[in-house]
């Protein structure tokens, strides 16, 4: 099994062009004849890469996510400044309030990993109580969201109020819709074990909602740096 | 509730797994606890600077932090550093793209002009 | 997910799947339909859905024309009284959004999906449900969009929809939120089914098909569903803004408000640019098939070919700001987007010379198919060659906003991705539907497109030139100049154009029906008529639903012309490699011989995804959410609701396979072995 595509099918492209760099070229003149055997599988049932199709999918789809989430990222930093001289960061952000909140979501990264770690064991019980714990601090960490949102609103920062308001809330919410359905996902994945409706590897499903777990956390890595702390 | 940890000992180098023999199934559970501590003084810290003057080198340390942090959850947690390296170029790839396009259009509104 | 036993020793039959004891719910029951119209609503074949894709394409086709029809109709004479101004700027903008977003990709997208997993001899993508759902997604969003037409008119903001002209104040009708959200609804299409692909091209091909060995045609469609993975979501960010604008009161794009509209133009042009590589290199795979068929010479330098196109894609991200050359960004950015516009020409350039090398002392045929690639390479060179005028700033400053950009993107477009796909129709038409396309009616069809083309957008560099903007509703008799180069004339020219491309495109058209109508006195078409080199031809036409008697093991490049030919020159050395220059390659078998001996080994069992109802109930569940949006935002929780129950549904189909794509050995998987994937998505 190869273990760097990238790199063996480099090495097929440079051999496959020395073959044939005396070839003459008249019709029936084969370019294909490599011959040293490539990656012939074992046959039978094996993936070409003996990979999760799963997890490659996941995979691919977070590197989109990086292009849907930098976009939000880059309309924020352009607009960040375009607000009224008493309704921006430095009056609005509650800082210490915000810290906690990611705190909470780092610590869900934790108990995702462990319960990442339990399923690997086939520690069905652990793996719920730890998703379950999973999907309490992301409830959270919505919850403070929420709270933080409704403060600045009562503050008179609506999602219309200026450029820098509708970008923060779009990308602030679009993170939140983002844990939320993890939420969903985290409750449906402990529902799915408990009724053994899990087709497949169990262990690999909850890597999967972890895979997306971890990113919704790295994205507010970003987000409370770029947007909370640096105006500070 | 059980103890789950693994009885692997190498706990004193517990995030470079590089050479520990048991590096391809990750880390264990003692040593993601470890990373998550690291995680968690480092948002400390970050808080922190954003409390104390440190000059010019506030924005660089902020964002060397967060990069930091963000590599180490990708890494460890998402287990990439563990993992056939197909998966972590893929994400890569998208990551990178996303860096050089929006750098390069915000770069046009003088973002990083000072 | 349940799978159907399929044996082949006799004739298929199909075998009902039996739910599983455990906690089969009775509305989770899968579809069982093998006839009529459920077998292609349901169907998780992707064969159908490629089939399906193709039809609905065609058909938007044919809307995207008529659309064209009118605008040149409107400008043949001065003062054109056909279309009001506003129903102009409906129409044009209504013709590039269906041209390029409900035909050229949706087609691209029937090919990816019908000969990608033959190609690399698989029995089908790794998510199969998940390309159902791309299918209905696709479908019901190009409908949604296209109801904008009796719901107030069209969207007219142009296709690139510039912010703030296309905000409420400018854009007051619903069509520019149908123009969004119906975006937003096929770009998760697109995006699902580049997941979808990339999977199933990285990870099920064939035992002994390195990437190097794949096929060219999945190897351009494999780079543009990275490109659509990645280009996707930016445009969905702009989407999104400019519905936030539009429906919420956000101020993303006012001025007034201190907003930058280059944000818009930023933001759809580091997405369109992409775009244009996902319309053309699928088309560019396609010829690089057909051309070494009918030059009886395998593709030269393939892998020059596969990173010329790799290169494309990757360049393909840092070149967007040439669309937006003239719009005030300063001199140092237009420099550097101009080099970069540049360097692309290159990697292009590689393969037009690949192309023609590949041509270069072969024997030519030129079958329907091959003249069609041939015009390719002729049509999209002339369309390149004003692309390169294009990236030199200064040139485009003038040209800009002009015709002459009307002219290049029609080349490349039509004269590239067109002729591309129409090449594809007649080289691969027999292996789908069983039959070959007339070969008479092929050359009419074809030569009334070139003459067609040519005559409608030739003349467009002329007028370009010459000054007459892009989307302008009337010319006048005063602004037109005399002489040669008068605009009325060579309006007058281009009109007619069009209305020969239009004949030659209805000629396909007939050449289908000719071929297929009831009472055709077509003959069923040879497995391997054009005696063809890749995987896919080593199959019934059109294909078994399974695809391969059994699964092939690959050894070369252009594995089926190695079965049928060897190399009779020269000794091949300790490691079979034959490395002297001279090759002689003698027919050994013939393409039905090969086919043969296939199914003389064929797998005693094979199991196939089931099919189900899920993927179309989520997909409906979009455009509900939709005119939410636009209507009432009871509508948005309906939709999400059965959206949520869709994907809760899907999630609890019986699922009761663990096979992988590869037919499980004989005597049953081996113990621990974790079967991988086509059974569980």
């Amino acid at each position: 099994m190869s273990d760097s595509l990238i790199s063996d099918t480099v090495k097929d492209a440079v051999d496959i062009v020395k073959d044939h760099a005396n070839d003459e070229h008249e019709h029936d003149v084969d370019a294909g004849d490599t011959a040293h055997g490539g990656h012939d599988d074992h046959g039978g049932h094996h993936t070409s890469l003996g990979l999760s199709n799963t997890k490659l999918a996941m995979w691919l789809f977070l590197g989109s996510e990086c292009l849907l989430f930098g976009g939000l990222i880059s309309t924020y930093m352009l607009y960040r400044n375009r607000h009224s001289e008493n309704l921006g960061p430095d009056q609005l952000w509650d800082i210490p309030f915000t810290s906690a909140s990611s705190f909470v979501l780092l610590t869900s990264s934790l108990t995702m990993v462990l319960a990442v770690s339990a399923a690997n064991r086939k520690d069905l019980r652990n793996t719920k109580i730890y998703l379950g714990v999973t999907a309490i601090l992301g409830g959270l960490f919505l919850a403070g969201q929420i709270y933080e949102f409704t403060t600045f609103y009562r503050e008179g920062l609506g999602f219309t109020t200026s450029l820098f308001s509708s970008s923060f809330f779009t990308l602030t919410g679009f993170h939140g819709a983002h844990v939320a359905i993890g939420i969903t996902m985290l409750v449906a994945t402990i529902g799915m074990i408990q009724k053994d409706k899990i087709s497949g590897d169990k262990a690999e499903a909850v890597e999967m909602v972890g895979l997306y777990w971890h990113f919704v956390d790295v994205v507010w890595i970003i987000i409370f740096t770029l947007v909370y702390l640096i105006p500070a | 509730m059980t103890d789950t940890l693994d009885t692997n000992t190498n706990t004193h180098n517990s995030s470079d797994e590089a050479h520990d023999e048991h590096a391809h199934h990750g880390p264990t559970d003692k040593q993601f606890v470890t990373i998550f501590i690291i995680l968690a003084v480092l948002t400390a810290i970050e808080v922190a600077v954003s409390y104390i003057d440190i000059g010019p080198a506030f924005i660089p340390v902020l964002l060397g932090l967060m990069v930091v942090k963000f590599f180490t959850v990708v890494l460890y947690f998402m287990h990439i550093r563990f993992d056939h390296k197909l998966f972590g170029r893929l994400f890569y790839i998208g990551l990178f793209l996303a860096v050089l396009v929006y750098a390069a259009a915000l770069s046009t509104f003088q973002f990083f002009a000072g | 997910m349940a799978i159907i036993e399929r044996p082949t020793e006799t004739a298929p039959e199909y075998v009902a799947p039996v739910p599983t004891a455990s906690g089969t719910y009775g509305y989770l029951r899968r579809p069982v339909e093998t006839e009529g119209w459920r077998s292609w609503a349901f169907t998780v074949d992707h064969k159908k859905i490629g089939i399906v894709y193709g039809v609905v394409a065609m058909f938007f086709f044919i809307v995207g024309g008529v659309e064209a029809g009118l605008i040149r109709l409107q400008l043949a004479g001065p003062d054109g009284t056909i279309l009001s101004a506003d129903k102009y700027n409906q129409m044009f903008t209504m013709h590039a959004t269906t041209m390029v977003f409900l035909f050229v990709m949706p087609m691209a997208a029937a090919f990816a999906n019908y000969f990608i997993p033959l190609q690399i001899g698989a029995r089908d993508v790794a998510f199969p449900r998940l390309n159902a759902l791309s299918l209905w997604v696709f479908v019901f969003g190009g409908i949604f969009l296209n109801t904008s037409w009796f719901l107030g008119g069209g969207a007219d903001g142009g296709w690139f929809m510039y912010a703030p002209n296309s905000s409420v104040p400018f854009s007051p009708s619903n069509g520019v939120d149908f123009w969004t959200l119906g975006l937003q609804i096929t770009g998760i299409a697109s995006l699902v089914g580049a997941v979808n692909l990339i999977t199933t091209v990285l990870n099920m091909r064939a035992p002994g098909m390195s990437m190097m060995k794949m096929p060219i045609f999945t190897w351009m469609a494999f780079v543009t569903q990275m490109l659509l993975l990645f280009a996707m979501p930016v445009i969905t960010v702009a989407l999104f803004l400019l519905m936030f604008q539009r429906s919420f009161g956000a101020t993303f794009f006012s001025v007034e408000a201190g907003a930058d509209p280059l944000l818009w133009q930023h933001l759809f042009w580091i997405f369109g640019h992409p775009e244009v590589y996902i319309i053309v290199l699928p088309s560019f795979g396609i010829i690089s098939e057909v051309l070494p068929v009918f030059s009886k010479k395998p593709l030269f330098g393939y892998p020059f070919v596969v990173f010329s196109g790799a290169a494309i894609g990757f360049v393909g991200w840092g070149v967007w700001a040439h669309h937006m050359f003239a719009s005030g960004l300063g001199p140092i950015s237009v420099a550097v987007f101009s080099v970069a516009t540049m360097a692309i020409a290159v990697p292009t350039g590689v393969k037009i010379i690949n192309w023609t090398l590949t041509m270069w002392g072969g024997k030519l045929t030129f079958t329907t198919a091959m003249l069609f690639a041939v015009g390719l390479i002729v049509q999209f060179t002339v369309g390149g060659l004003s692309g390169v005028t294009h990236a030199v700033a200064p040139s485009d400053t003038q040209q800009t906003d002009t015709y002459y950009i009307v002219a290049h993107f029609h080349y490349v477009i039509f004269g590239g991705g067109v002729l591309g796909l129409f090449s594809g129709f007649y080289y691969w038409w027999p292996k789908v539907f069983g039959k070959m396309l007339s070969e008479s009616w092929g050359k009419w069809n074809f030569w009334l497109m070139i003459v067609g083309m040519n005559l409608t957008f030739g003349p467009m560099h002329i007028i370009g030139l010459q000054g007459q903007p892009r989307r302008m509703y009337v010319w006048t008799e005063e602004r037109a100049g005399e002489g040669f180069f008068n605009l009325g004339f060579w309006n007058l020219v281009a009109t007619i154009g069009t209305l020969i491309l239009g004949i030659g495109i209805l000629l396909f058209l007939v050449n289908v029906w000719v071929t297929h109508r009831p009472g055709s006195k077509t003959p069923q078409a040879p497995a391997d008529p054009w005696d063809a080199r890749s995987l896919e031809w080593i199959t019934s036409s059109p294909p078994k639903e399974y695809n391969f008697a059994r699964t092939p093991s690959v050894s070369h490049l252009d594995e089926f012309f190695h079965r049928k030919y060897e190399d009779q020159a020269g000794e091949p050395d300790a490691d079979g490699h034959n490395d002297s220059a001279a090759h002689d390659y003698v027919q050994v078998r013939t393409g039905e011989q090969v086919i043969q001996i296939e199914e003389d080994n064929a797998d005693p069992n094979i199991h196939l995804p089931a099919p189900s109802y899920w993927p179309m109930v989520l997909a409906f569940a979009l455009p509900v959410m939709a005119y939410g949006v636009i209507y009432n935002t009871l509508l948005i929780i309906v939709g999400a609701a059965i959206a949520v129950m869709a994907m809760f549904g899907w999630a609890l189909e019986p699922a009761d396979a663990d096979d992988s794509d590869f037919d499980p050995k004989p005597d049953g998987p081996e113990d621990g072995e974790k079967s991988k994937e086509l059974a569980n998505v």
